[in-house]
């Protein structure tokens, strides 16, 4: 950590803050390359299963990116992300079948809510701190998987089902391709990736991975520590409840304990861990490894009864959290170059 | 309703928050000991009470007989899964509260893994037992047996903390880590002995609730999910670094339990304890009986 005093030579300064922006501009010519690449994907990988482990891959890249907002840029450690996603869900699934709302405003409605959800949530549980804060985040997501689970208006444990209509952008409901999701997903992965850029570079950004590493210093010096948390937790759930909106058009049925259960909780924190949270790419690169993997073990070891997709999820995690705390992409030099936790 | 009802549903609950009081024993010595939230402690219990499913089925003895056996074999457990994963835990530089959150939920994955893999998802039961199925009348008032065991157990395992805290020179030993770890090395008390002995206690204490809650609960790979948020929010409720908090704060969840189930509906039975819990968390951070 260096200390910038005042009347110091400040050629070194700038020179930082050059290396700085000249290295957000690289970030964001390498994400324009994935993107067209993961634009022609589909082309070349025609398979209908293949297509929608790709689906997915790029949901979790998404949600666990939202994550990464308040998990890794904040440092708040949720493992009740589940809320959101399934408050996303339902929303778009009740404003269609009962307003007769498309899904695309339907969505973000859902979206605004949870962010709301999110303030309201934040409001009381932003007074814990640490490990309190994560154990009260699985109890509230909890508690709406009960609730949900006794709600006879929202479908209750059945759940709903989306209404079938015919192919259409306006509804988004595709009865054979899953191109037309894929394009969506991809787009929604980019948008949070984007996004999350704006915040890096942001004073907001500076702020929140002050929080992070020293809630006290930062609190010392001018940082509001409770409104840094809630606006990343507002940001973070808003686009959460867009994945859970997409997921719920995308398989076109939900009930409580698919989208508010703990194992969706788990899947969007487990990528970003493994990759490394805090970081742009940390998300991407462990989605990129966990969903595909979770889905070979489910299909080829013999259903999910085994267990075989938790013994290696576990496994990953305990190792990348033991061996390589920052995640799978301090692996790659060049991206070294932001890492706020290095000591 | 009428006296002997609510007395019933009150007594019920007691029973069943002395038994949880117990499963969240073992979370909060560990606690209290070095700050490290072990999220596999569900899994600890499932691992427990598989144990005691399979001893049983091998021995032909019964529970209450094995339950020793099981609580020396969870101890050993508990120390090895600190020899072995926790040390190097603790010896991380960055970002050590999320290294502890991931690998002890890690753990807790890997065990339920196995589990599937070994037993299959099927929910299995221990058959006829001394004491399950059975029921004591008081008064009117009928009890299940396999939860009043339990309830004693659990009050005479309190006890025994009571004592081993007090009066032995491990408990000196503890107390003394627990207040400054760095200093105690200096007059001689071995840090990570201290530590292993903990997890070794924590684990025993929750072998003992998982022997007593496999003679009248369903045993499945995925059981301890269904009791972890119980034992979190008990430890919670009741402080994190108090072991007699944990007593009073099973007895309020118990107790709350059992008035929600009746009140409401019994599906809504656990909203009711997660209600309070946030409520009380929103006014008191630390807790109950906690001190920071």
């Amino acid at each position: 950590m260096q200390t910038i005093a005042p009347g110091a030579d400040s050629s070194h300064v700038s020179k930082y803050a050059t290396r700085a922006l000249q290295h957000r501009r690289h970030q964001l010519i390498i994400v324009s390359c994935v993107a067209a690449l993961m634009a022609c994907v589909p082309l070349v990988i025609t398979d209908i299963y293949a297509q929608n482990i790709l689906v997915l891959t790029l949901l979790y890249v998404s949600l666990s990116q939202s994550w990464n907002i308040l998990g890794g840029y904040c440092g708040q450690i949720s493992l009740g992300h589940a809320v959101y996603f399934g408050i996303g869900a339902y929303s778009t699934v009740i404003f269609y079948m009962v307003g007769g709302v498309i899904p695309w405003i339907g969505m973000f409605c859902g979206a605004a809510l949870a962010g709301c959800v999110a303030l309201a949530l934040g409001y009381f549980c932003f007074r814990l701190a640490g490990h309190y804060y994560t154990i009260a985040t699985i109890v509230v997501a909890e508690a709406a998987l009960v609730l949900f689970l006794n709600w006879e208006w929202a479908g209750a444990a059945l759940g709903l089902q989306v209404p079938f209509g015919s192919d259409s952008w306006k509804t988004l409901q595709f009865g054979r391709s899953k191109l037309p999701y894929y394009y969506f997903v991809l787009a929604l992965a980019l948008s949070t990736w984007l996004v999350t850029w704006l915040i890096e570079g942001a004073r907001w950004g500076y702020w929140w991975r002050a929080v992070k590493d020293d809630a006290e210093a930062a609190g010392s010096l001018g940082v509001s520590i409770f409104r840094s948390k809630m606006a990343a937790s507002a940001i973070s759930a808003f686009f959460t409840a867009i994945g859970g909106g997409f997921y719920a058009l995308f398989v076109s049925y939900i009930d409580p304990q698919s989208v508010f259960g703990f194992q969706i909780s788990l899947l969007i924190a487990l990528p970003a861990v493994l990759g490394g949270i805090g970081t742009l790419w940390g998300p991407a690169v462990g989605a990129i490894l966990l969903i595909p993997i979770g889905e070979a073990t489910r299909s080829y070891v013999g259903g999910s009864g085994t267990g075989t997709h938790l013994i290696v999820y576990g496994t990953l995690v305990m190792i990348v959290a033991l061996l390589r705390p920052q995640g799978l992409v301090s692996l790659f030099g060049p991206m070294r170059f932001f890492k706020t936790q290095k000591q | 309703m009428t006296f002997e009802a609510v007395l019933q549903v009150l007594l019920s609950g007691l029973l069943m928050g002395l038994i949880y009081a117990l499963m969240a024993a073992g979370l909060s010595l560990i606690f209290g000991l070095m700050d490290v939230v072990n999220f596999a402690h569900g899994e600890f219990l499932m691992v427990a009470m598989y144990l005691m499913f399979g001893l049983t089925l091998v021995t032909g003895l019964d529970p209450l007989v094995l339950t020793p056996i099981v609580v020396v074999c969870m101890f050993l457990f508990g120390a090895g899964v600190y020899l072995g994963i926790i040390r190097f835990v603790m010896r991380a530089k960055a970002n050590q509260g999320m290294v502890q959150v991931f690998v002890t939920f890690g753990l807790g994955l890997v065990l339920m893994g196995l589990a599937q893999s070994f037993f299959s998802p099927d929910y299995r039961s221990i058959g006829d037992t001394w004491v399950g199925g059975k029921s004591v009348s008081l008064f009117g008032i009928y009890l299940p047996l396999p939860q009043v065991v339990g309830a004693l157990v659990s009050i005479v395992a309190f006890l025994v903390i009571w004592l081993a805290i007090n009066r032995t020179d491990f408990g000196k030993a503890l107390e003394a880590t627990r207040e400054d770890a760095g200093a105690v090395s200096l007059v001689g008390i071995d840090k990570n002995r201290v530590f292993a002995l903990g997890w070794g206690y924590g684990s025993a204490l929750v072998g003992l609730a998982g022997s007593i809650i496999a003679i009248f609960f369903y045993i499945y790979p995925s059981v301890g999910a269904s009791f972890i948020l119980i034992a979190f929010v008990t430890v919670a409720l009741g402080g994190f670094r108090s072991v007699y908090g944990a007593l009073a704060a099973g007895i309020i969840v118990g107790l709350v339990e059992a008035s929600t189930a009746i009140l409401l509906t019994p599906a809504l039975k656990s909203l009711g304890v997660y209600a309070v819990y946030l409520a009380v968390v929103v006014f008191r951070p630390r807790g109950l009986f906690g001190s920071i």
